[in-house]
């Protein structure tokens, strides 16, 4: 059992898929449809079995695989997941059949769309699984191409300035966090996560980092937040964070809705990962010296994005600035649980509760976030492309289990208790609270915001008077009932049983917070 | 064995004249035989040679009386270029298998131009080295002048007086070296070993790497490089950036940087912050980098990219050798091998998969020709080639710009920032050619008149899956080749090099 290498087979099954789609699913449209939805079933059972062979109660690295690689460059094949990591690879292993199934009526070139979503999966896989910075940064630098191309080809009509502003805007991030990178390997020798963590932790990696660095107009202070600042862009443009943010709504809104199911659900999280893999546990010290500008960030993030949200006409693009809204709670819960280091019993209740809703939110608003864009998908498919709001009205009278289903989705991002969206921001908004008060109160305008432009929603594109364009609008085919079944079952069973995911992640919390006293 | 090499090389374009006039067939297969027995032996060699020492291959007096001899070796260093040679050489004449016009002659230069060059990576004979050198020349000039393309006079003559201004002042350092030490020997180890006053060394080092340096598109002597690229056949071009350039760097640090590592050391002064020759040519390197990267970006002619890009890659190169450090120059031996691989690469799409059935390489004629569904193949062929010419991870370019980025932390930090600049260049100019050329938005569908493209044929596509193949193995495995390089930098050799660097 522990001697198969599960990883390294999850992350190598979606390759092959791509490969035998660009070898032989050249013709057949259907054939390459139905191959990638077999290879994304496939790792989803994988994945599975994974999580039933998890022992949720050490929050230890398992399943782990490690080899010697480029000893020149301390490059080290090593893989494990704990309970972050085992989220990340359910959740990308759920976005990504529904991004197959969602992208089903696309015709010009089915096979390497499909290639490419099952390469950009892979990256995924080893993004979330990789612990050396070597080939954890291969996976994320790779992942860029396919997203690049799935929405430069098959994407709207401002799909090449979408795409390359995407890929410019990521890739100037990456190359900052690289740089830092390099300085830390030159200090330390070590590409290691959890190795470098565990210097930081002591207190060894900054003094020696800044020893290697000697620029004379630098103060040892300056210095240690100049590093802090490329890994730090990287991220941000990775999630997005506030200033950073503008390549996102125009590459949600151009990609297809396919890609867009794929960019949000699951490479969104990729920002996140990486503040609390790589960010949190290496650089935590010198976050705490620049909380408070995090703090803005976070706070701004949350409300601007929230806000734009409201001032949207298209369907598309409420929902991708809604996505940064909501990856603002994670960053705030995540810049929450470094105020007050040290060891107090009740603080640190506080922080597990937040961090456990970060962890819960990514994870819902994955799911959340595919599942309402695969609505605007089916949308699309009916109105011939039109997904503006004020393009509909009174949908629930010809479509009523429609409107039901996607309005659960829509309720889900709101927060309704109940369903799955809730128990993550609470969670989140819980644990803030008392660590920082002044943020987390200006936070909760976000959500008053989002629970205004989700109820404009309902009401200007399914009750009102029935435009009467749409009186034929055919409603969900069984077809697509089941499809999407499985996915508001989640949605009610996370809300009511949040342990289903807690219970796995909680020792991970634990640790990642009892890392950052110092 | 490894001497084969060079004599299989010299006897295929003998025998390449020989045929009788119109047997294009035989002589492309002849040609093709040729360099895949060369590049078999490179290859078995270095599988063998698992040390990575200094192995004396042939040694035999040749003007005893002037201390010469005729003397190959090889280390780990020479054993990658040479093995990046016979890539190259296999690689370049599938590119050229549609040549019918005097394709006898055509293979016959070509195989003397990687005779040669075999030559100059195996010479421990610093008289042989140049005698090698400057049979490189000749073949150049004549691949361009006859079978180029725009404005090929202009380019092989800039070329070619580039390079005899380059050889002239290596021939006057190496001279001096060999006068101040006695007019004993011309051996490599042996005038290494020769204690040169520091005075000496600081004159001689710079005029012969400079000299060696031209012809790795050293800024601001590189101008020979993109025009004589842009000129040159397919495979020329791929031969002059893939493997020309390298003989360049090779030179740097196998001549100028063992002879006299005492012209790196502080001048005792300092200028604006430049306190010696290695500073200097730091800078150079940088401004290269950075120039290279900015100029390609906003060329017009598809080829133009490529033959810029060249000049910034190769600017890692020197860049590497300038940091002193292991990490830095083994970087610099890896970045020529990825560099020659990926050039090749690149040049191939652009030379023959795209302008020998478009006919053009005006970047906006081509995307009007909507190309990525005319030549799917070669669309992919390139995005994969600009994925690792802008050192994407997984690809040896990123691998071996790593190493040398690291050893420049060490050495220059500030500079590495620069570099950082000139890699985000690096992708945009690669990105913004892709887009132009394969991938544009053509408003109306493509004019119905145009005559659908001639198909990718076999040949391109296997030499494409072997540059490809080549880059990713050493990408996902730099191992390969490290092994090798860096015990050839810590022996006895360069051992001047690592005491100059530690002052």
């Amino acid at each position: 059992m522990i001697a198969f290498p599960w990883i390294t087979v999850l992350t190598a099954m979606p390759v092959v898929g791509a490969v035998v789609l660009l070898a032989v699913g050249g013709q057949n449209r259907n054939f390459a449809r139905w191959t990638a939805l077999a290879f994304s079933f496939a790792a989803l059972v994988m994945t599975l079995i994974l999580w039933s062979h998890f022992g949720p109660a050490s929050g230890s690295l398992q399943f782990q695989e490690r080899h010697i690689w480029i000893s020149a460059l301390g490059a080290e094949y090593r893989v494990a997941i704990d309970g972050l990591g085992l989220l990340m690879l359910l959740l990308t292993s759920i976005v990504v059949p529904i991004a197959i199934i969602a992208s089903w009526k696309i015709q010009e070139r089915v096979a390497l769309y499909y290639s490419l979503v099952l390469i950009l999966q892979a990256c995924l896989f080893g993004t979330f699984t990789a612990l050396n910075f070597f080939h954890w940064f291969i996976f994320w630098e790779l992942s860029l191409v396919p997203a690049f191309f799935l929405i430069k080809l098959w994407g709207g009509p401002r799909r090449t300035s979408a795409a390359t502003q995407f890929l410019v805007y990521t890739m100037v991030g990456s190359i900052a966090l690289l740089l830092t990178f390099l300085a830390i390997f030159l200090a330390t020798d070590k590409f290691d996560f959890i190795d470098l963590a565990a210097m930081a932790h002591n207190g060894q990696l900054m003094p020696a980092v800044i020893a290697k660095m000697a620029w004379h107009r630098f103060t040892p202070a300056h210095l240690a937040l100049l590093l802090l600042a490329g890994p730090f862009l990287g991220f941000a443009v990775k999630v997005p964070l506030f200033p950073f943010h503008t390549w996102l709504p125009s590459a949600y809104c151009e990609a297809p809705t396919g890609t867009t199911i794929l960019l949000t659900g699951a490479m969104s999280k990729m920002g996140i990962y990486g503040i609390l893999r790589i960010l949190l546990p290496i650089f935590g010290a010198q976050m705490q010296i620049v909380l408070t500008p995090l703090l803005w960030l976070a706070v701004a993030t949350v409300v601007f994005s929230a806000y734009a949200a409201l001032a949207q006409k298209d369907l598309k693009s409420i929902f991708a600035y809604s996505s940064i809204n909501h990856l603002g709670y994670c960053f705030l819960g995540i810049v929450a649980v470094l105020k007050f280091t040290g060891e107090d019993a009740a603080l640190n209740a506080e922080k597990y509760a937040a961090l456990n809703g970060v962890l819960l939110q990514m994870f819902n608003h994955g799911l959340t976030a595919a599942t309402l864009f695969w609505f605007v998908a089916m949308l699309e498919k009916r109105s011939g492309g039109l997904r503006g709001l004020d393009d509909f009205g009174g949908l629930r009278k010809v479509a009523p289990v429609f409107t039901g289903l996607m309005g659960i989705a829509l309720f889900s991002l709101l927060g309704l208790p109940g369903l799955n969206g809730f128990i993550g921001e609470f969670l989140i908004f819980k644990g803030s609270f008392p660590l920082v008060t002044w943020a987390t109160s200006l936070a909760v305008i976000g959500l008053l915001i989002t629970a205004i432009f989700v109820l404009g929603i309902v009401q200007r594109v399914f009750s009102g008077p029935l435009n009467l364009r749409w009186t034929n609008m055919p409603d969900l085919t069984v077809g697509e009932r089941i499809a999407l079944a499985p996915t508001i079952c989640l949605m009610f069973a996370l809300g009511l049983y949040p342990q289903l995911v807690l219970g796995f992640v909680n020792s991970t919390v634990i640790q990642i917070v009892q890392q950052l006293t110092y | 064995m490894l001497a084969w090499t060079i004599y299989i090389s010299f006897l295929g374009a003998v025998a390449l004249l020989l045929l009788p006039k119109g047997s294009v067939v035989s002589s492309r297969i002849l040609a093709l035989l040729t360099a895949a027995v060369g590049f078999g032996i490179t290859l078995t060699c270095f599988m063998q040679h698992r040390t990575g020492e200094m192995l004396t291959i042939t040694r035999v007096p040749w003007v005893p009386t002037l201390g010469i001899e005729y003397r190959l070796a090889a280390d780990g260093i020479s054993l990658t270029l040479a093995l990046l040679t016979g890539i190259i050489a296999i690689t370049g004449i599938l590119f050229s298998w549609d040549i019918a016009d005097r394709a006898g002659e055509f293979f016959a230069l070509y195989l003397l131009l990687i005779g040669a060059v075999y030559g100059v990576f195996l010479s421990y004979d610093l008289f042989l080295l140049f005698v090698f050198y400057e049979i490189v020349i000749i073949p150049k000039y004549f691949l361009i002048a006859i079978w180029g393309s725009t404005r090929r006079e202009y380019g092989a003559m800039k070329l070619v007086l580039y390079s005899f201004v380059g050889s002239a002042m290596v021939l006057i350092g190496l001279v001096a070296a060999y006068v101040v030490a006695g007019a004993k020997t011309t051996s490599l180890s042996e005038l290494a070993q020769f204690p040169f006053s520091l005075h000496f060394q600081m004159l001689a080092f710079p005029l012969v790497f400079v000299g060696f340096a031209i012809l790795a598109g050293l800024w601001p002597l590189h101008t020979w490089a993109p025009t004589g690229h842009v000129a040159a056949p397919t495979a020329a071009s791929m031969l002059l950036a893939g493997v020309v350039m390298k003989l360049g760097a090779y030179g740097c640090l196998r001549v100028a940087m063992t002879l006299f590592p005492l012209g790196l050391a502080p001048w005792g002064f300092r200028v604006l912050d430049i306190g010696s020759w290695r500073d200097v040519f730091a800078l150079l390197a940088v401004i290269g980098i950075v120039y290279g990267a900015l100029v390609a970006l906003v060329q017009k002619d598809f080829k133009f990219v490529i033959g810029y890009s060249s000049v910034s890659h190769m600017g890692f190169v020197l860049l590497g050798l300038m940091t002193l450090n292991q990490i830095g120059i083994s970087g610099a031996v890896l970045q020529m091998f990825s560099h020659g691989i990926l050039a090749g690469l690149l040049f191939a799409v652009v030379g023959r998969m795209v302008y020998a059935r478009t006919h053009t390489r005006d970047l906006a004629a081509l995307g009007a020709m909507n190309l990525n569904k005319a030549i799917p193949f070669a669309a992919i062929t390139f995005v994969i080639a600009g994925m690792a010419s802008m050192g994407l991870p997984g690809f040896s370019g990123f691998v071996a710009e790593l190493m040398v980025l690291l050893g420049v932390w060490r050495a220059y930090p500030l500079l590495a920032v620069c570099v950082g600049f000139g890699l985000i260049v690096g992708v945009v100019y690669i990105w913004r050619a892709l887009q132009m050329a394969f991938f544009a938005d053509t408003s109306v569908e493509s004019t119905p008149s145009q005559p659908p493209l001639p198909p990718i044929t076999l040949p391109e596509r296997i030499g494409a899956m072997i540059l490809i193949g080549a880059s990713v193995l050493v990408g996902l495995y730099p191992q390969a080749l490290l092994n090798v390089i860096v015990p050839a930098l810590n022996s006895p050799l360069f051992e001047g090099l690592r005491k100059g660097s530690r002052q």
